[in-house]
Parts: C-alpha cells; structure tokens; sequence
C-alpha cells in the first residue's frame, strides 16, 4: 500500500500545445481528508492540468510536490506509485473485457511471473467494492454495463491500483440525478481515507462535495477559497468572467396545434433489439416539450426516427399533419424538420467543409445558392456573414473549415442553419452537451426565442436543470416508452428522477 | 483410401504456411495495427529463407533468415505508421508492393537452382499406421510446431499478462496508456512478431513446399492470411481450422485437375479465391458478430498526449 498522501502541491505548472497555453503558471494544493473542485469553462486547462499531475502530460515548467518532496511523472506509472489515481471523464475501460480483467491490466505487482492471476485480481475487486460500498459484477463484461456501474468500476479500479488521492474529471456529466447524489455520498465517505480532485462545471455539485474550490479561466487560477463561503452565483461570474443568468421559460402564451405527432412507434437500436417499442408523443406549436430520460433508453433512436435516419419499424410519425414515418430524410427537411443531432461532429456538420458551405448544407439546390448546377459564392458568402453574426458564431472567419471551431461554436453553426431555415419543428439532441456556459446560455436562448415563433422543439436532454428551466412539459422517457408526461411546473428534481430511474408516479 | 490420406497430408502441408502468416497477423492485428504488406514480407521471408538455405545447406538456419527478413520489413512498416502516423492501408499496400519487387530483383539469380535433400523428419512408428500415418504424421516439423503454437497463442492471449497487455493495447490504447503502459512500443513488438512470422510462413513456402524459388512465388497467400484473421474473428484455433479450410481447397482442386474432370483449368484455380470471398460474405453477414470480435481500435493510429 502507498504512503498517505499528507500534503500534495502543484507549483507554477505551465503547459504549452502549439499555438495554446493552456495552463500558465497554475499552483495548487490539496491535504490529506480535502476535496478541492477544480472549476472552470472548457479549454480553462482543467483537464491538461490533471493530466499532468496524473503523469499522462509532462509540464513545460513548475514542479509537483507529493509530502514536501518533489517528484517527477514520467508516466501515469509513476503516479500511480505515489498513490495518484485519475478516473477520465471517457472512462479508460477496455470494453471488451471483463471487469476483473480490466482491474488486472493495472496491477502490476499482482501477477506471477507469466501467467495471469485473475482469481487474486478478482478477490481484491470483491474487497475493495465491498470495504467502499461500490457494487460491481466482477465478472460481467465491460460493454454490458450502465454507464453508472462503469464508473464504478472506474472507481474500484483505481483504488485497487492503489490510489490515495483520486482525480475525477467530471464525473457526473453521464450520470442520472440519484446516481449522482449517490455517488457524491459514497465520494463523501472515501473521503475519510482519501483526497479527491473534482473537476466540473456543475456549481451545485461543487457546492455539495468540497471544501475548497479553485478556478481556472484560460489557463490561470482566477480564485482559491473556501467553497462554503461563495455562492454559486458568484463562483458562476468567477468561471464565466461575467455574470450569467441563465434563461428560463416564461411559459407565457398558449400552445398551438400539434405539429409532431408519434403513435406507437416501434424501432430497432444497434443491436437488433427494440429500442422503442409502441411510443407516443405529441409537440405542439409554440411549446418545448423537454424528453428528459438516461442516455440509452431509446433517446437516440428516437431522434434517428424523427429525421428519417433509421427505418421505422412500425407506427406513425406526422409532421404538421403530413406522415413522415418512411419518409427520407430530404422529404423531411423540405416537410419543415429542424434536427439538431447528438453527434455534432459527424452528423451535424462536415468537418473538412468550409462554416459558409455547412451553413447552406441542407439548401444548397435552392433558395438562391446555386443556379443550373453551379454555386453561388457570393451570396454564400453573404449568408454566412449574415448568420455568423446572428448567431455569435466565433471564427476566423468563415471560410475556416467547420471541424476546426470548438464544440459551443459548431453547435452555434447548426443552430444557425436549422433556425435559418424557418423549422416547423426542432429535433434538439443534447444540444449544450459538452459546451461551455457562455455557449449553453446563448443555444438555450434561441431556443426560446424559436418557441416563441411558434414552432414546436423536442429538447432530448440528461440535464435536468436545462429541461426544467426550457421545457413546458416534460416527457421521461424509459425503455422505449413514455412513461410520464408532466407539466413543467409540476416536475421537481426528485419526481424526475424517479421517472428516469423507471419507477411510475404513485 | 491412400488417394484420401495423401489429401489430408496435402492439405496440413499447404495450410501450415497460411496459419503461420495468419497467427502473426493477428498478433499484430490485437494489438491494433493492419499490416496489409503481408505478401510482401512473405515474398522477402521467401526469398531470404531460400537464400540462406541454399548457401548453408541447413533449413533451420533458412528459416530463422526469413524470420529476420520478414521482421524487419515489418519494423519498418511499424516505424512508419506508429510513429510517424502514416496510413496503416496505404503503407501496408505500399510494404506489399515493396516487398514483392525487392524479392524479385534480389532473388533473380535463385530461380531455377535447386535446394539439397530434405532429412527426413517423419514420425518413426507413427508414420506407419494405416492411412493415419502418411496422412498426418509425414509432415515437416513446423507443421506440428504450428498447431502447438496456435494453442500457445490462445493460452496466452487469454490467460497470461502479456496477453492481456496486448490486448487492451488494440482494443482501447488510450486506457493502457493511462495505466502507463508503454503503447507504441507494444504496437511495434506485435508487428515485428507478425513480420517474423509471415516470414517464416514465406520460407516454409520455398524451402519446404515448393520447394524452389520463384518471383511472386506467395501466390497470393499473404491476402489469404489476411482474409483468415478476419474469418477468425482473430481467435487463433479457428485461424488453423480456417487455414487447413482452405488449404484443403487449393489441394483439392489441384486433385481435380489431375483427375482430369472438366472444368477449365483457370476456373479451377480461383476456387480458393472465390471461397475466401464467399465466406467472408457469409461472416459479414452478421455485422455484430464481427464487431463484438475485431479488436476496437484496429488500424486507428494512437497518439499519445503531448
């Protein structure tokens, strides 16, 4: 077992990729029993940071102090050694694997000279699950497992591995609300023998787990304090460097006719199972109806359903009364569908292609961008002007090619392409997933601004803060069917997540 | 009878070559990387084992040449793709190619000399039970050495730490880095280990099988090795039973031939071909099949952090 980390100090660290700094002169410390969040905006160096200190990166300059003494990380070995353990925000399992074997990969004092002691690998997994209270199957595959008991076995993995000081970077962002308050109680108890590095953006789990907060804004510490003595209003304006009110659903005006309807529809995920199997659901005009729900529970082959990416089993799809249900995806779009997808960077824009060209993707036959054949730059050109400077997209300039924006940028650029077009409907698939707040403040607002104009949005999110505060109703989706639809003034945090978690209203 | 054991024992002999070639490459294939210059290191394991045998009159000695040759195309093939992050398709089209010329013009002088005697290395006692010993106990050692090996390669791919290693190297490199393993370099480790072997598969082809040397001799085999790993799923005993499948085609057919029956010659020779691609049709038929099996990160290059 590792020597107890007393004392553990990051001192003027400074990381250079090319053409970024992204962590400059950044000092920090952590004592023994502490829980110190690590707080910031994407590209704040959060994660470069950790990464450092998890041996992954070596730093430019500065020096990590473990027990007053420097050390030096050549590899994630190295840290391991000292009791440094890092769960990633994409957890590093080998799916394919079971999760004694994934614990065994890491251990390496455990093995006999060649073969593979899988039997003392699994002992210790069932010793150490069981001494922190983190259920795991130690002999189910990875694949097969939720994302909630991945990262268990994420946890367990790295306290096998000998960790006493865990580095968790965002560890919440996939998990459902209980799973999240759960494991924030379970991280509260290690804490009696651990340290732990949070890294997030979620104020209120910052609030909930630490003791002390520092925050990153492009690469510098901008506050160190106690967090017991800030509110999560003004951590929120250290982050973002401004103040931020998030915009919130006045749930003014009444909602029109339905423009999407769906009727017991039924299709088939990946895997050939029925990812949907007989769901109903109704948008109306001029409302957001918020499908909050886990990840996995049918969302994606929904949204794949509704733009004509996925054949539809059997049931009915209307938009604005016309069935899309078999329709392509271009008769569709000319249907008036707007379609935010969830994988932006594959499916929302193309990459190599030019912020001007994505922008006229889906219109370029028409509405004046080309003529017999040919395009038209010019008014392309023009477009795109038009919009960049509607919609804040933040670029070079918009000839650069799309893949190369940041996340909340391309997002920006979608946002601006579908609403551009006048939808009569929106598909919205995790739209702020992954993107900073200042970006999530400005999608939401348009959002609402879209619903005021009449049309009707489907907002597919896991965030619960974004769908109570966008949505009029909100629908749970769980295992392919609607369980519950509520108003959203009548949806608190706990009756939600209830729902996600399949359990019916009483 | 003996016309059927003497087809058995062809077709262990022209299987062998293919299951050594296809065992490398799916070494090197776990662990995540696509060689397709194996014809070309089975074209200079040839040439080279053929070679080497020739001058010092000891196969063994051939054989470990062709080893060598193979190996080092295939670290300069790793060199390339791992650390400089070429194409892994285009640099192994590339490989193939190269290997294919070089062989040609070095061994331009080896065509039509002859090899000395093969010591006899049938089985003693063995190799005289009715139909059982000229059908499978009158082959060259590596042979036998090959269906050991395939079990050796299962055992330890499933059981041992380095199998383990090289395991989750190929299907998540980024969480074997994270545990500090040393990625690129295990990378390179498995494809010099696949160069050896297809090495050795091409000299057993010129010094054993054939046994002479011909440019472009391979035949093809290397794409057929390349097919067996998919047609594996990469597990090494179903790459043996698929390697005596279809060396079993091949010989067959050339029995077909000599047997006179009238099919056109050039029809009859693209029967293991065609079986190649028909069965991986069938395969592919079930997508989730090959996707649960193919190592997750085959062919995408890795990049470690800064």
């Amino acid at each position: 077992m590792n020597e107890p980390i007393r004392e553990l100090a990051l001192e003027g660290i400074t990381k250079r990729f090319p053409g970024i700094l992204a962590c400059n002169r950044v000092s920090l410390e952590v004592r023994r029993g502490e829980a110190l969040a690590l707080v910031g905006e994407n590209g704040a160096g959060k994660s470069t940071l950790m990464n450092i200190l998890a041996g992954l990166y070596q730093p430019d300059e500065g020096s990590i102090r473990v027990n007053g003494e420097v050390v030096r990380f050549a590899s994630p070995a190295d840290a391991f050694d000292r009791g440094i353990g890092m769960v990633h925000q994409n957890f590093m399992l080998v799916p394919s694997m079971t999760v004694t074997e994934n614990v065994a990969l890491g251990m390496k004092a455990l093995h006999r000279r060649i073969r593979l002691d899988l039997k003392e690998a699994r002992r210790r997994v069932l010793e150490v699950s069981a001494h922190h209270e983190l259920p795991v199957n130690p002999d189910a595959p990875v694949w097969q497992l939720s994302v909630g008991e991945q990262q268990r076995v994420e946890l367990v993995k790295t306290l096998c591995l000998g960790a006493r000081l865990l580095i968790l970077d965002e560890p919440t962002s996939a998990l459902t609300p209980q799973e999240t308050d759960d494991l924030l109680d379970r991280l509260r108890r290690m804490m009696a023998e651990l340290s732990i590095i949070f890294i997030s953006h979620k104020l209120n789990e910052v609030k909930a787990l630490s003791d002390r907060v520092t925050i990153l804004r492009h690469g510098e510490v901008v506050f160190h304090g106690s967090t017991a003595d800030h509110s999560t209003a003004e951590l929120a304006a250290l982050m973002t460097g401004r103040d931020v009110v998030q915009p919130r659903n006045e749930q003014s005006g009444a909602p029109g006719r339905e423009v999407l309807t769906v009727r017991a529809l039924r299709v088939r995920g990946d895997r050939g199972n029925l990812a949907l199997d007989g769901l109903d659901l109704d948008v109306r005009a001029g409302e957001i109806l918020g499908l909050a729900g886990v990840s996995g529970n049918g969302q994606r082959e929904l949204a794949d359903a509704l733009a004509g990416l996925r054949p539809v089993e059997s049931g009915s799809i209307r938009l604005d009364g016309a069935e899309i249900a078999h329709a392509s995806p271009r008769r569709i779009i000319d249907g008036g569908m707007g379609y935010v997808p969830e994988d932006r960077h594959h499916e929302g824009i193309v990459g190599p292609f030019s912020v001007e060209e994505n922008l006229v993707l889906k219109d370029v036959g028409k509405a004046g961008f080309s003529r017999h054949g040919f395009l038209r730059p010019g008014e392309i050109h023009r477009n795109a002007e038009e919009l960049r400077e509607r919609f804040d997209i933040r670029c070079s300039s918009t000839a650069a090619a799309a893949g190369t924006l940041s996340g909340g940028n391309i997002q920006k650029v979608i946002l601006a392409r579908e609403l551009a077009r006048g939808p009569k409907a929106l598909v919205a698939v995790y739209p702020t997933r992954g993107v900073d707040m200042g970006a999530a403040e400005f999608i939401h607002g348009q959002l609402l601004a879209l619903r005021r104009s009449s049309a009707g949005i489907l907002l597919v999110s896991e965030e619960l803060e974004e769908v109570m505060a966008l949505s009029d109703r909100i629908a749970v989706i769980y295992k392919g069917r609607i369980l519950e639809v509520l108003a959203s003034r009548d949806a608190t945090r706990r009756t939600l997540g209830l729902l996600m978690a399949g359990v019916p209203l009483g | 009878m003996n016309e059927i054991a003497l087809l058995v024992a062809a077709t262990l002999s022209s299987g062998t070559p293919l299951a050594i070639a296809g065992l490398g490459l799916l070494v090197n294939e776990r662990a995540g990387v696509l060689n397709l210059g194996a014809e070309g290191m089975m074209l200079v394991g040839a040439l080279a084992g053929y070679a080497v045998t020739f001058h010092t009159g000891n196969e063994w000695i051939g054989f470990a040449a062709g080893a060598g040759a193979g190996a080092i195309l295939a670290a300069f093939f790793g060199w390339l793709v791992i650390w400089l992050h070429t194409n892994q398709y285009a640099t192994g089209l590339a490989v193939s190619l190269f290997g294919g010329g070089l062989s040609a013009y070095l061994g331009a002088g080896y065509v039509g000399q002859k090899l000395g005697e093969h010591p006899d290395l049938s089985i003693p006692g063995l190799r005289d039970v009715p139909f059982l010993g000229p059908a499978a106990f009158d082959q060259h050692l590596l042979a036998y050495l090959t269906i050991l090996g395939t079990v050796a390669l299962a055992w330890m791919l499933q059981r041992t730490r380095a199998g383990l290693v090289l395991r989750a190297v190929g299907e998540n490199p980024e969480s074997a880095h994270a545990l500090g393993y040393p990625v690129r370099r295990i990378r390179l480790l498995a494809v010099v280990v696949g160069g050896a072997l297809c090495g050795i598969a091409g000299a057993y082809l010129s010094v054993v099988y054939a046994p002479l040397w011909v440019e472009g001799m391979v035949a093809g085999r290397g794409w057929i090795a390349l097919a067996l790993t998919v047609f594996a799923t990469w597990r090494p005993v179903r790459l043996l039973l698929g390697a005596y499948l279809f060396g079993g085609v091949t010989m067959l057919q050339l029995h077909l031939q000599a047997r006179g029956v009238q099919v056109p010659l050039q029809f009859m020779s693209m029967l293991p071909y065609l079986a190649t691609i028909v069965v991986l049709v069938l395969i592919s038929r079930n997508p989730a099949w090959i996707r649960l099996n193919m190592p997750a990160s085959l062919g995408k290059p890795f990049y470690p952090g800064s």
